[in-house]
């Protein structure tokens, strides 16, 4: 969680992520950020998001992001 | 049968009566022959090619499904026995069969589309190749048919099949409803381009005859009466003169007539939504909304979220995400960063998805180099004016701007501005002419015609341009009072009397200021043509 939050940070280091819950309603993050995000997460994690799982509920919170992380990497 | 017509009037008359009187389970149904009556009307012919779109969009996506409840029955009645990476593999196979379905559907459908729509353009080019390697002969153009609306309805049904490849929504099982969602007449010719998981919410119910939306409905309706023939359709003698005359009519001619283009596409355009979105309402449908006030935008990417936001979004989830998250883009992305640095690293996928898009975006508005370059440029306003926010945000810190009114007003005309001069390549007949008459803006030195009458002389009367600068003010007052919510509801809390005046006056006002042609009928949507 600590890396995720490091990238979301160094992204916008305005924005509080350990508590922000609605990143994609409020509009904080746009389909720019979402691309640095999962090439980040590409990068360090080793899991690859693909595009039927870039919807709301999945980047909403850092929360969420993390589940998703989760998710793909125990589905490998 | 133009939304603009007395026999479209006729024509929803009758169908709003029949909806509310028929039992209420028919109601789709007659909508569906409704479509299709309106379709054909249109011409028989393309109700062939939009027959093929929904036949096999929707075979696809039952594939898509029988192949997905298939596997998971398999892998339920064989739990105990499979290993993980048997159940894997197997997993694997099934999403490489669903994707072979979406695959062909695509490309079959996007296929037509490409050649309705481009294979001119395509001949043209290459003759143009031929000619300048000094070669005789060239290819002839081919007579096509180019259904109505085919790029909107194309469109719409493919995000569906990607939807049920995605798993994001079910697959339609009756062919007929699906054919209602591909076909639905009032965002058949110009959108919005609705997906399949919010349209079903209300299209396929049983609605009920309530009086307030009913009225509602009627209400957007006239207002998009009175965007689309007192203003846009006004305006329209003056932007053909300007643009077509583009000999006579330079340097701040091409000024005024940008600003004129940039009235009459919002009206002409959002005029055309409202009339749909109030047809849909009429009969209880929430179709998406498609602008929220783009001409408030403080920058271009924020235009782009709020101006044909169905467009946007669309190319936004089944291209740019796509391209910019696929193995070999990551690689990519990955390559850079070893080779060139973090910072261009990451840059990489974001700038050739948006490219991509982009381009796409272009030759979508119509197949040649001008909607090209229209589409390019606003891919580089854009790129700029990423790479340059960090300036811009010391800028703002350093001055204390932000939030400030007239700082704000600076952002909106920039933008209008921006937008317009890019919209000059769509006004124009090609692209070195859409850069001289850029240029003459700043060095042709004629800009006593604001002043000195001339402005008299392109079909616009004194009439014209008092109905207009009027309208203008109104669409302007309309839109700051949207800020705070919905207009028909604050009329509709006025006393009766209010109410009446506003909105038998608004009628009156589309009815004897309205731009009627020979015949009575109005001109063409402008976004029919894409």
């Amino acid at each position: 969680m600590e890396e995720l939050l490091e990238i979301l940070q160094e992204l916008h280091p305005d924005v509080n992520f350990e508590e922000e819950e609605h990143l994609i309603d409020d509009k904080i993050l746009d389909s720019f950020d979402i691309i640095s995000i999962i090439s980040e997460i590409a990068e360090q994690f080793d899991v690859v998001i693909s595009a039927e799982h870039i919807l709301p509920e999945n980047f909403n919170s850092a929360k969420a992001l993390y589940g998703l992380i989760k998710q793909l990497e125990d589905e490998d | 049968m133009l939304f603009t017509s007395y026999r479209f009037l006729e024509f929803l008359l009758i169908l709003l009566l029949l909806y509310y009187i028929l039992p209420a389970k028919w109601q789709w149904k007659v909508l569906l022959l409704a479509s299709f009556v309106f379709y054909f009307w249109a011409s028989p012919i393309y109700c062939v090619y939009i027959a093929v779109t929904i036949f096999t969009t929707w075979y696809a996506g039952r594939k898509i499904e029988a192949l997905r409840e298939k596997s998971a029955s398999f892998l339920r009645e064989q739990k105990e026995n499979l290993s993980k990476e048997e159940k894997k593999s197997y997993k694997a196979k099934i999403k490489h069969r669903t994707w072979i379905w979406t695959l062909s559907c695509l490309l079959l459908n996007l296929g037509i589309l490409a050649v309705v729509k481009y294979t001119n353009f395509v001949i043209s080019n290459i003759n143009s190749v031929i000619k300048a390697v000094g070669s005789v002969g060239e290819l002839s153009f081919v007579d096509m048919i180019v259904p109505l609306g085919i790029s909107f309805y194309t469109f719409q049904a493919m995000g569906y099949i990607i939807d049920v490849y995605r798993g994001t929504v079910e697959a339609e099982k009756n062919v007929f409803r699906f054919a209602l969602f591909v076909s639905f007449f009032p965002q058949l010719i110009q959108g919005p381009i609705s997906r399949f998981g919010d349209l079903k919410k209300t299209l396929f119910q049983e609605h009920p005859f309530d009086r307030k939306t009913f009225s509602f409905g009627l209400q957007r309706i006239l207002w998009g009466y009175f965007k689309k023939l007192v203003i846009a359709d006004r305006i329209l003698t003056g932007v053909n003169t300007l643009i077509h005359e583009a000999d006579i009519y330079n340097g701040a001619y091409v000024f005024v007539g940008m600003l004129f283009y940039a009235l009459e596409l919002y009206a002409d355009f959002t005029g055309g939504i409202d009339i749909t979105i109030g047809i849909a309402q009429t009969m209880g449908i929430e179709v998406t909304e498609n602008f929220r006030r783009p001409y408030f935008s403080k920058n271009i990417k924020e235009y782009w979220n709020r101006w044909h936001i169905t467009m946007g979004s669309w190319f936004t989830d089944y291209i740019f995400y796509p391209i910019s998250v696929c193995k070999p883009m990551l690689k990519l992305s990955k390559f850079s960063r070893n080779h060139f640095g973090e910072v261009i690293g990451k840059r990489v996928p974001v700038y050739l998805s948006s490219f991509v898009v982009w381009f796409a975006t272009g030759i979508w508005h119509g197949a040649s180099w001008n909607f090209i370059a229209w589409g390019l440029g606003n891919w580089l306003v854009i790129m700029v004016s990423q790479e340059l926010e960090p300036l811009y945000k010391k800028f703002h810190d350093r001055f204390h701007v932000n939030g400030k009114f007239g700082f704000r007003m600076f952002q909106v005309v920039r933008t209008v501005l921006l937008m317009s001069c890019l919209r000059l390549f769509d006004c124009y007949r090609d692209v070195p002419l859409t850069f001289r008459m850029f240029g003459s803006m700043f060095s042709a030195g004629n800009w006593n015609i604001l002043w000195d009458g001339s402005l008299l002389n392109i079909g616009l009367t004194v009439t014209d341009y008092c109905i207009l600068l009027c309208g203008l003010l109104l669409l302007i007052a309309v839109s700051l009072l949207q800020r705070t919510g919905s207009v028909r509801e604050k009329i509709a809390s006025l006393p009766y009397w209010g109410k009446f005046i506003l909105w038998y006056g608004l009628f009156l006002v589309v009815l004897l200021m309205g731009a009627y042609g020979i015949g009575y009928d109005s001109s063409q949507f402008i976004y029919n043509q894409f």
